[in-house]
């Protein structure tokens, strides 16, 4: 492993622990003679110059990050950014163009088609925006085709889907067909399905794009909920700010295919990397966001210290009560060190700045 | 020629004056020139003398040179005993088990309606008096399809996953489609001698593609994501055809397999031609007889076996998709049953001639009631009273269309009619179908059949141009008035599956032995898909459109001249493409009741051994003909489509 993040140019954000997914210097490029133009000088070129002087699509360039054990990594664009490719090169549903993909440690693209299909079959399991089910198969069919194509038998593959259904709520819904279902109740089908082979990793597409605002909502309190049951690492595009703020440990924002920045949900909103960002950003309730290490400031001589203590990873809006009614600064402490204090006036300072309307 | 060089730089007239301005040339021309460069004697005949020596080799050497001994020999050898088998199944069983077994099938698969109707059906056939050729149809048919699906549906598959492999089979299954039956018959006797493996030959040829496109089609109509996500759970590709593409392909190839068995009915009939046994050699000697009540009977046979199989397999489509939707047990517990029971009843009814004297494997003698004398007889009496009427229309068109059309094509120069050609193919469609055209009309005259070809292409324009204008009123009709297409729907979907053969009957009825009964049965053949064409051009047309053309005040007959049928157009074209191509085919088959030009050709070509090497050329001819009507008229209306693109984009 030290090899490669030595040989890594641009490392976005760290990981803590050893990556289960490491990439490195990814490129997909549609169009004919794609694998000419990595390397060349047409590489550096604008993706519309690009596409203009050679015909190529670059979807993906120079794509490097880390994905940690059981993290929550968000990839955030808009619509053609890339972020689909991105999701798809992983297991090579879309073959890169060049780079390095490795899973713990496996080089990806090195894999021969029986390795490609193992690592399919037991590492990943990927939930897509338009569900992908099979029109013709029951929920209980459905859900068990993951571990039919690896050859379980009849009575192993029905247990263990009944044990997912149960898990994602469908009870009593083994024996519907798809089109029976509305759109959030299929994509619980798609969620059962990807878990069922018990993966290492799930990849989520846009899940919840295809349904409405309501339901979404419940769905990624579904995925929250999941996520502290079975402690999966996930992977998860979205072109939704909020959601991704919402569910991410880190959050890596994609723009023309390259990466923009990628960072906590409250490095994104409290330091952006440039203006595309910040835009981004903008609406953001930044209270919601932001811990109290953004705002805590320097003792002064005439600060009192004798109010409470809080940890630097609160959330602002969560400390708002306890600060103003203390009517004194708290001080802010790290593993028993003070790294300063916060003033009614600073988390005042931060609301105030708030754009007026509905928190996300 | 001056068309072809229009001066750079000028706005292009549009292709409406350049056509005009292409037919006015060629009167001019043809009024200066008439008469020489004719080609009347056929031209040179080197061709036709080599495919005779090319015949005579072949026969020489069938039983000598490996070509034949290993390659078509074991072929036929493999497919003949296919054919008897089946054939000789539906003898064993009787009338009375066949009957059963229909009824069974239909009962089973297809639910207590289509059982009635099988019945009905088998038991016409025996009343007519011809069960044992309808079972030979039938048995010819079945073969073909079998050997059709083996060979369609894994093309199919590999086409709707393949995109080059689409690529390349593409014109392939474009080119078996549009060639009129007739032409490669002569080419597959040469291979194979006539008799049933040939008539499966062609057959397959002819009908399977088919399924193959359409089960292509309904892999690719799979949608993506779906496909994908069974990639992403590590699917291997045999996997995902099984669990994922077929089963949700499942309709639209079932709908390929229908139009499958009913091309292979229609061929089937058409085998007599080379010796097939079946209801077809019956029309075909009842048509040289000009026995009208015999050739009605065995007419209405094929009519009646081409709705039992389509309502049936269509039926039995239609329930098994709802049947898997529903997943009701009822349906799954209760079949079994039913199944069982049919089973019993199907043993019982073929071994009951066995048991008892009573029972024949034969259709007992006294139920038969053929309807040919009442047929000759009405036939006889429209002979004697409506002979004035008849022989107006018919002497009316000949006189004055088909003849002076006939004229101006065959005492053109014959270089002038290619260089029309050209013209056309270019002003409509570009250079290289003008170029694909012109050639494909120059090899008439290097096959000696320029003299036919000009007849056979005199009826097909007549014919086409009438097809066009009753599709055109129909379509639009049905088009604007939703209770005339309801109405007519199910007679255009019975008519489109009928063989072309079965039209000549009534024409042949009204009209005697001439080339206008051929165009007429053309016509009839053709209008089912000219008039479903454009009434789905004058339907695509959106109703917010219409609305607007309306809400400004427009007539009816505005509404229809500058909004339905302008905007109808790249379908009007493609519905002149494929009344071409249909009525091509009919004119063809109508060689054997007095049409004349190549389809006589290719008949005499199997009648009479020192003929065969024209009957082969005029194969060839028609193969020509076809792809030069095909080339010229789709070409219209591709150029049309494209420039629609370019002009969108400016």
């Amino acid at each position: 492993m030290t090899t490669v993040t030595a040989a890594a140019t641009v490392v976005a954000g760290t990981a803590t622990a050893e990556p289960v997914i490491s990439v490195r210097d990814l490129w997909k490029i549609f169009g004919p003679g794609a694998s000419r133009v990595v390397g060349s000088p047409d590489a550096d070129l604008s993706r519309a110059e690009l596409r203009r002087r050679t015909g190529c699509t670059a979807a993906v360039r120079r794509l490097s990050f880390d994905v940690a054990r059981r993290e929550v990594f968000v990839v955030m664009g808009l619509s053609g950014s890339g972020k689909s490719t991105l999701v798809r090169c992983l297991t090579r549903l879309v073959e890169p163009t060049a780079g390095q993909v490795l899973f713990e440690g496996e080089d990806v693209r090195g894999m021969d088609d029986r390795r490609l299909r193992e690592l399919r079959r037991r590492k990943f399991a990927m939930v897509f925006q338009n569900f992908g089910l099979l029109p013709h198969r029951r929920v209980l069919d459905n859900v068990s085709y993951g571990l039919e194509i690896r050859g379980a038998g009849k009575p192993e593959r029905y247990a263990r889907a009944q044990e997912v259904i149960d898990l994602v709520g469908l009870q009593g819904y083994e024996t519907a067909y798809p089109d029976q279902l509305s759109g959030g109740m299929q994509q619980r089908v798609g969620l059962a399905r990807a878990l069922a082979v018990d993966p290492d990793v799930l990849l989520f597409d846009e899940p919840f794009s295809a349904l409405d605002p309501l339901i979404r909502r419940g769905m990624q309190d579904e995925v929250i909920r999941l996520h502290h049951e079975v402690g999966k690492t996930m992977l998860f595009i979205t072109h939704d700010l909020s959601e991704a703020l919402k569910l991410g440990d880190r959050i890596l924002i994609m723009r023309d295919g390259e990466l923009v920045q990628c960072g906590t949900p409250d490095q994104l909103v409290g330091a952006p990397a440039d203006d595309y960002v910040r835009d981004f950003v903008r609406d953001v309730a930044k209270s919601h966001v932001l811990t109290l290490r953004w705002i805590v400031r320097r003792v002064t001589p005439q600060d009192a210290l004798d109010g409470p203590e809080l940890s630097p990873d609160v959330v602002i809006r969560d400390a708002v009560r306890q600060v103003i009614q203390a009517g004194r600064p708290v001080k802010v402490v790290e593993n028993g060190a003070l790294l300063g204090v916060v003033d009614s006036a600073g988390i005042l300072g931060v609301i105030a700045a708030e754009p007026q309307g509905d928190p996300p | 020629m001056t068309v072809l060089v229009a001066a750079p730089g000028l706005r292009r007239p549009s292709r409406g004056v350049l056509v005009g301005a292409v037919l006015a040339a060629w009167l001019l021309l043809f009024v200066a020139l008439r008469g020489q460069f004719t080609l009347s004697a056929g031209g040179p005949t080197v061709v036709p003398t080599w495919l005779q020596h090319l015949k005579d080799g072949a026969d020489g050497q069938r039983n000598t040179s490996p070509l034949f001994l290993y390659g078509f020999n074991e072929i036929r050898v493999a497919i003949d005993p296919l054919f008897t088998n089946v054939q000789g199944f539906f003898l064993r069983l009787g009338w009375l088990g066949c009957t059963v077994l229909a009824a069974a099938l239909g009962l089973v698969f297809a639910g207590w309606r289509m059982m009635l109707l099988a019945l009905a059906g088998f038991l016409a056939f025996g009343v007519l008096g011809l069960f044992g050729e309808s079972m030979d149809t039938l048995a010819l048919t079945l073969t073909s399809v079998l050997i059709a699906l083996v060979i369609g549906i894994p093309l199919g598959i590999v086409a709707g996953n393949s995109d080059r492999f689409q690529q390349v089979l593409t014109p392939v299954l474009d080119l078996m489609q549009i060639l009129p039956t007739f032409a490669y018959l002569p080419l597959i006797t040469l291979c194979f001698l006539i008799g049933p493996a040939s008539a499966v030959i062609a057959t397959v040829i002819y009908a399977a593609p088919p399924v193959i496109r359409l089960t292509s089609a309904g892999i690719r109509n799979v949608a993506p994501a779906t496909t994908e996500a069974s990639r992403s759970l590590g699917a291997t590709r045999w996997q995902t055809v099984r669990h994922v593409q077929l089963p949700m392909a499942k309709r639209t190839i079932v709908l390929g397999i229908n139009q499958t068995m009913m091309a292979a009915l229609s061929m089937a009939t058409i085998t007599a031609l080379i010796d097939a046994p079946g209801l077809g050699k019956t029309v075909l000697k009842a048509l040289s007889r000009e026995d009208v009540g015999a050739a009605f009977d065995a007419g209405l046979c094929i009519v009646i076996l081409a709705v039992v199989l389509d309502r049936v397999t269509t039926a039995a489509s239609q329930r098994a998709a709802d049947i898997g939707r529903s997943g009701r047990a009822t349906s799954v517990t209760a079949r079994p049953a039913i199944a069982l029971l049919a089973l019993v009843a199907v043993v019982v009814a073929a071994q009951l001639p066995r048991l008892t004297a009573r029972v024949s494997l034969l259709f007992p003698d006294g139920w038969v009631h053929p309807i040919r004398p009442a047929v000759n007889t009405a036939s006889r009496w429209i002979e004697l009273h409506l002979f004035s009427t008849t022989e107006a229309i018919k002497n009316g068109v000949t006189y004055r269309l088909i003849n002076p059309l006939q004229t101006l094509l065959g005492d053109s120069p014959w270089w002038l009619l290619v260089l029309v050609v050209a013209a056309l193919g270019y002003v409509l469609s570009g250079v290289r179908i003008a170029l694909a055209a012109a050639g494909c009309l120059v090899g008439l005259p290097l096959l000696g059949l320029w003299p036919s070809g000009m007849i056979t292409l005199a009826s097909t324009l007549v014919g086409a141009v009438s097809a066009m204008v009753i599709g055109v009123v129909v379509g639009v009709w049905t088009g604007r008035n939703d209770l005339a297409d309801r109405i007519l729907r199910p007679f255009l979907d019975a008519g489109q599956t009928m063989p072309a053969f079965v039209y000549l009957i009534p024409g042949l009825a009204l009209f005697g032995a001439t080339r206008f009964t051929g165009i007429v049965a053309g016509v009839i053949y053709a209008s089912p898909v000219v008039i479903k064409v454009v009434n789905e051009g004058i339907r695509d047309v959106s109703p917010s459109t219409i609305e607007a053309a309306v809400a400004s005040g427009s007539t009816p007959w505005q509404v229809i001249t500058k909004v339905q049928l302008p905007m109808a157009r790249p379908h009007l074209l493609l519905a002149f493409n494929q009344g071409v191509i249909y009525v091509l085919a009919a004119v063809i088959v109508a060689g054997l009741v007095g049409g004349g030009g190549l389809g006589l050709d290719v008949i005499n070509g199997f009648s009479q051994v020192s003929l065969a090497g024209t009957g082969l050329a005029a194969g060839i001819g028609i193969v020509l003909l076809g792809i030069m009507l095909d080339r010229i008229t789709q070409g219209a209306g591709r150029r049309r489509a494209g420039s629609d693109v370019a002009l969108g984009a400016h």
